[in-house]
Parts: C-alpha cells; structure tokens; sequence
C-alpha cells in the first residue's frame, strides 16, 4: 500500500492492479466548506475532467446502472409518468441520471432527440461549497473535483441553495446530501469513473481537462462536418469552467437539452448572502454588542431617583386619599 | 375617568409603601421567556450557519445534524409563543402622538433628563419599535424560514426563490438580532426595568419616570374598584 | 454476422433496419459510434419509431411495420436505373449470369406452382436450366432475358418510388436520399453495412426481409468486404451458440439436418447431400458433408457407431413433419398431444405469441418441467395473480417442476457473440442456494433415464444404452471435456490425404480443425464448424490477445471464431476477379500469384486460382444467389407480403393475406383481425434497460425503466383523447393488455393507400414476475403464426386496439 495511484488516468485504460494508497485525502484539498481545513501545501494534480458527448450518447442508462453498483445505492422501483426518464430525477439514491426531451429543429423541422446525462458538473467555482455552512463537509481537491464529506454534513439544504445546476439531493433517511462524487474513491487509485467505464460508446470519456477538451475539439469538428454548425463545448466560464463538460451539437442552445442553463454562474444572491451579508451581519451584530455591552460597563445607566419614587408615592396617595374621604 | 388607555386591565398598584406596580402577569412572564430563550437558541444555532466563524455553537447543541434539526423547530415555537405575547400586548404597543415627542427627544433619554419628554403610556416609543420590529422580523423569519426548511419543505420553492428566501433570511436574521440587543440592552440600561420581567412588577418611581400616564391610569383604577 | 463487431469499424455507411442496435445491442453499438468518429461513417436508421438508434444517425427515415421487402426491393430498383452497381461483382461474384427455367415466373404477387390448398409452392421452376455438361447455364454478357440479372430487374420493376412511399409510408425524398447514399457504396473504396435483428426476423416473411437487404449488399459489392456484410445482431449473448449446436428439432450440430422419414436410411439420406458443383472448378465445400456427418455419429455412439451399421444411423430420430418448432409444439400441447414439457432456460409465456392459447397449451400438459435460474412467469403460470394472470388454479392439473440452473456468470464455458466469435469465460461465482449446472441436471436425468432402461428394457434401449458417455465424472461433464468433444479428436491415426503414410494426427490426439475429418470413422467431432477451438494448441477461444497489427480489427489472437478462426466470411470476395482488393485501404487477404495471404483466414482454398474458382465455396454454384433457386418456400426473390394482420389489402394482388406459404394451425386463422375490426398496426420491441424477462428481477433495471408502457403518436392520442403517462388499453382478437401511455412524437402516423396509419409501440419486458411493477408484453396481442422458412413469430407487425382506462386502483 506503499504506492499511489499514478495521475490522472483514463476510464479507457485498465486500471492499475496492485493495491495503492488513494491520492485524494486530505493533502489534496485545495478548498474545503465553512472554512475546513485544507492542506497548507497541497499535492499539485492535474486537473481532469469527464466529457460527455451528447452526440455519441445512446440513452442506454449503462452510467446509471454502473453509479447505482458502484455507489451502492437503492433507488426505488417507481412507475412509468409518459417518459423513458427513470427515475424521473436525481435523488439522493440516484447520483446520475438520462434526461431525455424531444426537440424539433426549427431550421430542418426534423426531429432530434436529446438525451442528455444530469448530474454534477463539478464546477471549479463551486456553487455549493461556498454555500455550505459546514466546516469540510464540500472539498475540492487539486485535480478539480468537488466532494462531498459525509460525516461532515448536517442536512441543512444551502448547497441545493447554492448549486446553479440543481444537483445535490438531501436523504430522507440520513439527512446527508449527495450527487456524484466523480468517483473520487476511483480516481484516487487510478481508474476512472464507473459511468465513464459502463458507457459502451465511450460517449463518457475522463482524463486530464487538457486531453478532454483536445478530444471534445476532434468531436466538435466530426459533428461540423456533419452540418451541426453550431457544435461546441460546454464548459461555462460562469463557474470558472467545469470538470464535467458536454459536446453539444447544438452549443447555441444549451437549454434545448434539459434545461442545461445558458450562462450559468453562483447566483447573485447566493454572492451576496455569503458575501456582504455575512461580513456586513457580522460586523453589525458585533458592533451593537460591543456597543451594547460597552455602553453598559462605562455609562451609568438610566437610574430611578429617590424623587421619582416619592413623586409615585405622592401620586399613589394622592389618589387613595382622594378615594378615602372624597366622594362617600 | 382612570380606564386601559394606557394599561392593561391587569396592571394594579401591588404596594403603597414603597409602592410597587405590577406590569407583566406570571403567564406573561413565562411566555416572555419562552420566547427569549428561544429566540436566543435562534440566535445561537443560526448564527452557527451563519458564518464559519461561529459553526463551534452548534457544539452547544450536540452538534452540525441536531443543531440543523433544532433550529427550525425552535423557530416554530418562537412564532407561536411570541404570537400570544403579540395578541397581550399589540393594543398598548399602537403608535401614539407622544411617540413622536418621545423620538424627536431621545437624546434627553439617553442624557436622562425625561423631565422635558411627554408622560408615556406602558410602552415608549422605544419599546414599541423593538416590538413592532420583532413582530415584522418574526414573520419575515417563519416564512422564509419555512421555504428552506430542507427537512419538511424541500420542493415548497423553486431553487432562486430559496435562494432569495435563504439571503431574506439572513438578513431578517442579523436584523432580529440587532433588535434583540438593543432590547437587552435597553432592559439592562434602564434600571429597574429587568424586574418587570422576572418579578413582574416595577417601583413606583420606575413607573413615574418612564411611564407616567401608565402608571396614573393604573393608579386611577385602583381607586375605582374594591382596591387591595 | 459474416464479419464481426469489430469490423464494423471499417465501414462508410451503417443502415440500422429491422433492428434497433443501439437499444438492443449497446455495447455491440460502440463499433459504429466508433466507425463514425474515426471514419467519418454515416449512420442511416430506418424504422416505424424513432428509436435510440435514430437519436444518434445521421439520416432517420419512417416505414411502416412489416413493409421492408418493398422499401428494399426499391432500393435495387434504384441501384440498378442509376447504375450504381458493382458489376464486376455481379457478373462474376453472384448468380446473376445464371439462365432460370422458362417455366419460371411472377405474377399477381405470387411465384409459379402456388397451392392455395396446400398454402405451398411447387418449387420445381425454380432453378437454372442445365445443360447437357450437367452444369448450370451461364450468359455472362447478362442479355439473356432468362439470366437472373433480367429476371431480377423485371421482378422489382413494380417498385417506383411512389410504390415504395405508399406501401411503407416512407416520404419518398426520404427513400431517395437514402437510396443515394446507399448508392454510394457501390463504389469499390465505399463499403455499407446492414446491422439487423428480430425486427426483420420477426415477421411471416422474415427470411425474405434479410434477402432483400443481402441482395442489395451483392449489388453493390459489400459481402466479404472489411465493413460491408450481412451482420444479424443476436438477441442473446449465446443465441449464435444456439443455432449452432443445432438446438432446432431440425437441425444436427454444425447446420447438418436431421432425417427425415423419407430417408429411411444411410444412403437415401446421403443421397440428397450430394453438392454436386453446378459450374465447373467450384469447391462445393458441402461436398465435405459425409465426414462432418460420421465425425458427429462417433461422437455420438463412439465405437457403436460403425461403417456396417452406418454410423448407427438408425439411431438418430426422424422427423414426421417439417421441424418440431415452438409454434407446433404448443399446438399440440393445445391438443393434448403433449404430455412433458422441458423448458430450459426459456420462458415461453411472455416469449411466444398468443399467451391465452399459451396457457391452455400448458394447463394441458401432464408435467412441466422449467429449468431456470429465474422464477419465471412459464413456471408460474398456473399462479393466479389477478389481473396479470388470471388463470383458475384449482382447474389446472398440471404438475411444475422448478429446477433452478446456475447463471452465465456462475458457469465456465463458451459464449459464442452474433460474430461467431467463440468466447470462453471462467463463473464468477458460485451459484447460490440449490442452484445446479444445467449439465449436472441433465446428465443426472439422463443417468437415470439410461438406468430404466437397462433395469426395464424398452421397444428401442439402444440408442440410449450405446450412447458414448466417456466423461471423468458421469454425473457431471466439465466444460473442458464437452469444448473438446466440440473440437474433435483422432480415434485412430488421420493420414494425409495427399502422402497416405504422412499421420497429421494421432490417435487420440485433438484434430487441429475440421480439414482432418474423415468420413472413415477415424476421427469424432461433436460440431465440424467449432473444430479448431480446442486442438492440441489448447484451448483457442481462451486466447486474449487483443492486439490488432493490421488496424483492421481483425484481432485473429483473441478468442476463437468458427470457422477455422475466419473473421469475415466470404472474405475472398473483398479482392476483384483477379485477387487484388477492390479497395487497397481496406486489404483483407489477396492473391499472390500463388497463394492467397492476408491478415484474415482466407474463406478459400489457399491455392485456389482468382477467376478460377469462385468466392462463395459452400455453394455448388461457387457464387452467390440473387436467385435462391427452391431454396426458401416462399419464393426466389422476395417479393412484397403484407403480415397476417395488415392495415391495407396487398397492393400486387389484394387476394393474398399474409405469406402466401407460411403454415397456419386450424383456428388461428380465424383469430386474424381486419383493420375493419382493429385500425391500428402494433410493433413490438426490446428496451435498452432491460434484457427480455430477466433484469426485470434486478431492483436496479427495475428502477431504471419500472413499469409496461406503450408508445403512441401525438396525434393517436389526441384522437383518442389519452394523455401522457395515463393508463390504457390495449386490445387485439386475442387479448388485451394495459400499460401506460407514452405519448411521444418519435413515432407519426403514416399515410399507405391513402388512409392514415397510427403506429403503436409496445415493448415487451414487463410479466407478473419479479422486482419491476407487473404488467404484461405485448404476446397477450400477437398472432399464433410464423416465418414460412423458420417459423419465427410474427411479432413486430399486427393489428391492436387502444383506449384510455381508468388508473390502476391503489394497493
């Protein structure tokens, strides 16, 4: 177990087989949730990335399939609602999911059908990580994948608040969220992810970002010289680019597929709840206290005087009397 | 006639000499701090999630999974247990034309000179900011509070709604606080007022300096009725 | 497949019809994927719905359930008017320079000698002329009007464009850019590929479907050719494995044919297996028969099996009738004619059509004996469970047997993939609970039944008492020992036919493949065609050596492909007449000037001259048919057939239902609906998700696609008011169904005849078994009728019914 796994490797290539030491602990967290610890000087991997050509995409599901055995996970027996899509979203037991929509195109008025996996796109400005109230519970590790760390998580639902692609999913039963870890377990000792592994197409390929994206600019070619003018990479600049990038046929209109938003970005509000909002309460809420308490020691205070206490006596009297001998 | 313009029917003259007035019943009280102590759970465990710097409180209260799990709940019995403080107190808490007086001369309230301040009913215009602000706060609270309720609630908002609702939140937070320490702060500040909520009553003289019409009302009635 | 999954890395253009492969062959899928990345290959679907297939092809087009033969016979027309035909190929490599008998013609949509009595051909005009050398007449110039070339033009004149688009539905410019690009690939350095499966096997004419898309592959050159062939897309992992061994009541191992009653014996029976050559040099190489034929009989009876008893011919069963398939077998379970049934690894209630007459074939049966690693519904269907399966238990007397067998992945063996690739792989597990080997099984009945007999006697011991039995432990036959008996042995010296003192093999030494079979007795091979997986080199289909050094896929050192490791079939006919490759980029093997190399097993004697000897060596013809001769038993050519169930009357002769010569039991003709009664046309099919009836037990495939549904247009559904993913109805003259309701608009209505033609999917993997919500398949709703050369169901074309229905009530 002396060894570590050689970084980073392709879902392609058969994995090493001696026994290694993972390479994602600690010593590669580059970010850590809520102010977690990360490793003063982190071991500097090569960033990867999974690519997922739309266009090479069956829908046979091979990545669900292989993301429920690898994780282990249970999701449930659900029912059919008029769609191929099952179950009919990401759930805490389902960490990848086919969305599949049909889609017209407008300009040759044929229809295409847009099969698109969901699931996390492990940002490298992650959304959830800065939402997380938890110390360590969301990593990002130098090679780019954000994880998640159970037994630091408390359930409280900001990284959903914060994620701008509706990824994480809260368990009923152990109040911890999910979504896919990019099999960081996998990769840690050299092997890719298990969706990457199943797909039988190899429309799910993973390696270093560089090589992904090199692969993704031959694809986006192919697709071209097909009359997909309009091909690209979807690798948004809004949250710092991705480690899980598609080809798109249709890189114009990433919404067609799903909802894939346009420009995606850490919401505003999500910036300013975590931002100013913090730093502005927290210095406000201090500054009273402080005030509050600095007020209290070196004032003197607001005081009742012996006269206010006569006056009232007075007054009680007063109208006791009046009551005594007035008006019998 | 002395009638409840400025008093609830409760309040009486407890003793002449030296004279006492009792302000706030035993089931007052208790729903007071019903309400503080939660708010102040509120406080704690919120501010937890709040920023990192303050994630330790959740050790106050068994942890990041409990605390997650308490606080809305928390917030649940605060809403409900300040709406009976709400409903005992909103009628005296109503906006009066000294208010403005009192506002416009704060100033000599905090020199300590209310001589040249209008006599007041139960409640300045202070407390009735605190009061009102608490009331606005409370509710922003439970409602933003319920759309991120991630246990019960997940799907009640859509994801940008949430988001507003968790900075509203926040903000409704730090704003909660902020009232909460100026009301400790004022209660302490001004003696003699803390004993109006732990034994229920004030001294005459508390009564005469702050709340003169209060007191004279209550005084008045006294007399009306088979006083002792 | 004549080449194999990887080769089809090598095409240019991939035509998906009547098969679905990226669904229902995903990991098979992966080579056009790749062909279209590396090689820029297009992918052209056609098919009723727009499938997963479709989502990623270049080019989609509609048909109409059960109307290929006219789409593809449109394509030959095509081909021929704007001459994009290979015809070097043509003239030399197939049939088409071959005169047909005067007597032989076409008309009104049916062939010459029609029976409608015996619903049968007399075929005996269906032949070449032959001449006074005994050898078939030839025109090579192709003017005579009798050559098969002139026959065949004339036979797919009838199928315009405008023909095609109003029997298939097909928008015509859809057909004609499609016919362009396929035209394309009759270019010598163009190479298509046609990727099929049960949604051309599946129909009453489903032999004739695959003939039509072979013939156009000769015509444009593409058979034998790197990324070209005919590649049928099995079902099963092991279903190529199937046919082979000859699991058809037909068939002996290796495609040899059971007797019949008529061949009452040895002789009588060699007799028809002459394969004289029809032209001259050609090598006719089922002239070989007699050697693969004694080489099985002494696997079989060993030392019982001997020259004067002819190889114990006596032994082996005769057939009565045509072949004892499925269909007939439930027929007569229906009748009463069957009293034990073994159903091992096979669930024929939710597998075959008609499910009702399915069960009450079954409640007729005295013992039913189910060998399965699954509970399956077959086992249980005698099990009432409500609407799924309402049968009266109390009123069946049957007695079931559940004997559970060990999974593929807890068994060692060969798999052999649509390929022919023969894969050996070692159990992954140990088989759980009682679970037995399905060889431990059936060597212990067999044990036991041999034991009756020689306790008992009985009219005819034999065959059972001298069955050679020669394994380590009786009771249970190891993989090994039964891979090695595939391969064959020497039971005494095999000489070299060319130095009779030259031994190529001892005695009891594994032969090196089937070359050295001899009709003397002198060696045994269970299977001629898998002699070679296991020689005294080891065992062939365990080689994983996965490299590649010509870049074409080939990957002659992984595993073993029958026959003699040949990877592409008919590989001879990848280079022209002289022996070079019609394409030097997508050289296979080539002509030397003396031998033929290449990085493939050529499919040719290694010296056998180009020009001389033609490419196709198992026909005595040595080329390949256009013109199947009496071959298939509905017609040389195909020709177009509406199924059984048909939205529209036949356009060549509104006369004729269904195929004109397929067998049809008494009664089930009178279950055949009208469009009057049922308008809409019904296709079945598989989902990617699930794997038949069987992943349906796995919670996660379960969850992956739970619960039956059926696809139907936008526009169906408006006219019947049904909204997505409600419950309906499904109803057909045999049963109904329910499922909810994919309203999708993957699938449009077509226009045939003039009348608008709904389409409704159903797939088929739900029953009321297992971990998935229980629902039905679409056999509730299928005719009880087959292909007329195979009798494989017709499952992809009939005629249904649909409604909205009141949702399930809550449990």
């Amino acid at each position: 177990m002396s060894d570590t796994a050689p970084q980073p490797t392709t879902a392609a290539a058969n994995p090493p087989v001696q026994a290694l030491e993972g390479n994602l602990g600690p010593a590669a967290v580059v970010r850590s949730s809520a102010g977690g610890p990360v490793s003063t000087e982190p071991a500097q991997m090569t960033k990867v990335a999974k690519l997922i050509d739309i266009s090479k995409c069956i829908g046979c599901k091979a990545c669900q399939s292989a993301c429920v055995e690898w994780n282990d996970t249970h999701p449930e027996v659900g029912v059919n609602t008029g769609s191929y899509q099952n179950p009919h979203d990401l759930t805490p037991e389902m960490f990848t999911l086919m969305r599949f929509e049909e889609w017209v195109n407008p300009d040759t008025n044929d229809l295409e059908w847009l099969i698109r996996k969901d699931g996390c796109m492990h940002c490298e400005d992650p959304g959830c990580l800065k939402a997380c109230p938890a110390p360590g519970a969301i990593v990002q590790y130098s090679n780019g994948i954000v994880d998640f760390i159970h037994e630091n998580c408390i359930g409280c639902g900001y990284c959903v608040t914060g994620c701008p692609f509706d990824i994480p999913r809260i368990s009923k039963v152990d109040h911890k969220s999910y979504k896919c870890t990019l099999c960081s377990d996998r990769v840690a000792v050299g092997q890719g992810p298990a969706c990457a592994k199943a797909c039988p197409t190899q429309a799910i390929v993973f390696g270093t970002k560089d090589d992904m994206i090199q692969h993704a600019n031959g694809r986006i070619e192919d697709l071209k010289s097909r009359g997909y003018d309009n091909a690209g990479l979807y690798d948004p600049s809004g949250v710092g680019g991705t480690h899980v990038m598609y080809v798109l046929p249709h890189a114009d209109k990433p919404s067609i597929y799903s909802n894939l938003p346009e420009n995606p970005s850490i919401s505003p509000v999500v910036e300013g709840w975590k931002g100013v909002t913090k730093t502005a309460g927290v210095a406000a809420m201090g500054v009273a206290a402080a005030g509050a308490v600095l007020m209290s020691l070196f004032t003197r205070g607001n005081r009742v005087a012996e006269h206010d206490e006569e006056a009232a006596e007075r007054l009680v009297e007063t109208d006791l009397k009046h009551d005594g001998r007035g008006e019998s | 006639m002395a009638g409840t313009r400025y008093s609830e029917r409760g309040d009486h003259i407890e003793t002449v000499d030296p004279v006492t007035v009792s302000r706030y019943r035993g089931i007052t009280r208790l729903n007071h701090w019903v309400t503080a102590i939660s708010l102040i759970v509120l406080a704690l465990s919120g501010l937890a999630f709040f920023t990192p710097s303050l994630y330790f409180l959740t050790g106050l209260f068994g942890g990041g999974q409990t605390t997650r799990w308490l606080h809305p709940i928390i917030g649940v019995v605060l809403f409900f247990s300040f709406l009976l403080l709400f409903l005992q107190m909103w009628r005296l808490n109503l906006p009066r034309r000294e208010d403005r007086v009192w506002v416009a001369n704060i100033g000599e309230v905090i020199k300590d000179q209310e001589e040249k301040l209008p006599e007041l009913g139960k409640y300045n215009a202070g407390q009735k900011f605190v009061f009102w602000a608490m009331t606005i706060l409370i509710v922003v609270l439970i409602v933003s509070g319920i759309m991120i309720w991630q246990q019960y609630f997940p799907d009640l908002v859509t994801i940008p709604t949430r988001r507003i609702a968790t900075l509203v939140h926040s903000l409704a937070a730090v704003g909660i606080i902020l009232v909460f320490i100026l009301h400790v702060f004022a209660a302490i500040w001004t003696r003699g007022t803390l004993r109006a909520m732990t034994r229920g009553s004030v001294t005459g003289g508390w009564a005469w300096k702050h709340h003169r019409k209060w007191l004279r009302e209550v005084a008045g009635r006294q007399n009306e009725g088979p006083a002792e | 497949m004549t080449n194999s999954w990887t080769d089809i890395n090598n095409t240019d253009l991939v035509i998906v019809m009547g098969g679905n492969a990226a669904e229902a062959h995903p990991c098979g899928f992966k080579w056009v994927t790749e062909a279209k990345a590396n090689r820029g290959a297009k992918l052209i679907v056609v098919d009723p719905r727009f499938n997963r297939t479709a989502a990623v092809s270049d080019y989609y087009a509609p048909i109409r359930p059960g109307s290929d033969i006219a789409f593809l016979m449109g394509v030959i027309r095509w081909l021929i008017e704007n001459d994009k035909v290979n015809h070097e190929y043509v003239t030399n490599f197939t049939n088409a320079p071959f005169l047909v008998k005067d007597e032989f013609g076409w008309s009104d949509g049916l062939f010459t000698g029609y029976d409608e009595e015996k619903r049968d051909f007399d075929k005996s005009s269906w032949d070449y002329k032959i001449g006074a050398d005994g050898f078939a007449e030839v025109d090579m110039t192709l003017s005579d009007p009798r050559c098969v070339w002139n026959l065949l033009k004339a036979h797919v004149d009838v199928y315009t464009p405008e023909f095609v688009e109003n029997i298939c539905g097909t928008p015509k410019d859809k057909f004609l850019a499609i016919c362009a690009m396929i035209g394309e690939c009759s270019a010598p350095d163009k190479v298509m590929t046609s990727m099929y499966a049960l949604g051309w096997t599946q129909h009453s004419k489903g032999a004739q479907n695959i003939r039509g898309m072979a013939m156009v592959q000769l015509i444009l050159g593409n058979i034998g050719m790197p990324g070209g062939g005919m590649n049928a897309l099995r079902g099963h992992s092991n279903i190529q494995g199937l046919t082979d061994i000859g699991l058809m009541s037909n068939l002996i191992p290796g495609y040899l044919s059971i007797p019949t009653e008529r061949d009452v014996d040895w002789t009588t029976y060699m007799s028809t297996k002459g394969f004289k050559p029809l032209r001259p040099n050609q090598t006719s190489y089922w002239q070989n028969y007699p050697k693969f034929m004694v080489s099985f009989m002494k696997a079989m009876w060993g030392d019982k099996a001997t020259a004067e008893n002819d190889w114990a011919y006596d032994y082996l069963p005769k057939l009565d009738v045509a072949t004892y398939d499925i269909l007939r077998m439930f027929e007569m379970m229906k009748q009463g004619q069957v009293n034990l049934y073994f159903c091992q690894g096979f669930n024929p209630l939710l597998s075959f059509p008609n499910r009702a007459k399915l069960t009450e074939a079954l409640s007729n049966l005295k013992m039913l004996v189910v060998m399965d690693p699954l509970a399956t519904e077959t086992a249980h269907f005698w099990q009432n469970h409500g609407e799924y399966n309402d049968v009266d238990s109390a009123a069946i007397q049957t007695e079931v047997l559940e004997l559970p067998t060990t999974c593929f992945a807890e068994d060692e063996g060969a798999l052999v993939n649509s390929g022919r690739w023969l894969q050996w792989h070692w159990a992954g597990g140990t088989p759980p609970g009682e679970a037995k080997h399905d060889t431990w099984i059936m060597a212990g009945i067999f044990q036991k039944v041999r034991q009756l007999y020689q306790e008992e006697g009985g009219v005819f011991p034999d065959p059972i008492l001298d069955l050679n039995w020669d394994y380590a432990d009786p009771a249970e036959p190891t993989p090994e020992e039964l891979a090695r008996e595939l391969n064959g042995r020497a039971l005494q010296p095999v000489y070299d036919p060319a130095d009779a003192t030259k031994v190529v093999t001892e005695a009891g030494k594994q032969l090196l493949n089937f070359s050295q079979l001899r009709d003397d007795g002198s060696t045994m091979c269970a299977c001629w065609i898998y002699s070679g997986c296991w020689n005294e080199n080891g065992n062939n289909m365990a080689r994983r050596d996965n490299s590649d050094p010509s870049g074409m896929g080939v990957h002659a050192d992984w595993s073993f492909s029958w026959p003699l490791n040949r990877r592409i079939l008919y590989n001879r006919a990848s280079a022209d007449l002289q022996g070079k490759p019609w394409d030097p980029n997508r050289k296979l093997i080539e002509w030397t000037g003396e031998r033929w190399e290449g990085v493939d097993v050529p499919d040719i004697s290694p010296t056998a001259k180009p020009g001389e000897v033609g490419p196709y060596i198992m026909n005595p013809e040595g080329v390949s048919r256009l013109f199947t001769r009496g071959m298939m038993r509905d017609g040389p050519f195909p020709t177009h057939m509406e199924p059984f169930e048909a939205p529209i009357a036949n356009a060549l002769n509104p006369q004729l239902r269904g195929n004109p010569a397929a067998r049809v039991f008494e009664g089930d003709m009178a279950q055949f609906a009208t469009s009057e009664e049922f308008p809409l046309v019904a296709t079945s099919y598989r989902l990617t998700e699930h794997f038949h009836y069987w992943t349906k037990h796995n919670p996660v495939n379960a969850a992956l696609q739970p619960q039956a549904f059926v696809e139907i247009s936008v526009e169906l559904a408006e006219e019947k008011g049904i909204a997505n993913g409600s419950r309906v109805r499904i109803w057909s003259k045999r049963g109904q169904i329910w499922a909810k309701a994919v309203v999708t608009r993957r699938i449009r209505p077509l226009t045939c005849d003039g009348k608008t033609i709904h389409v409704v999917g159903i797939p088929l993997h739900w029953g009321f078994m297992g971990a998935a919500k229980k629902g039905w398949g679409p056999n509730s709703l299928t005719p009880f009728v087959g292909d007329a050369n195979v009798e494989t169901p017709e499952f992809k074309a009939f005629l249904v019914n649909v409604e909205p229905a009141a949702e399930e009530p809550v449990a």
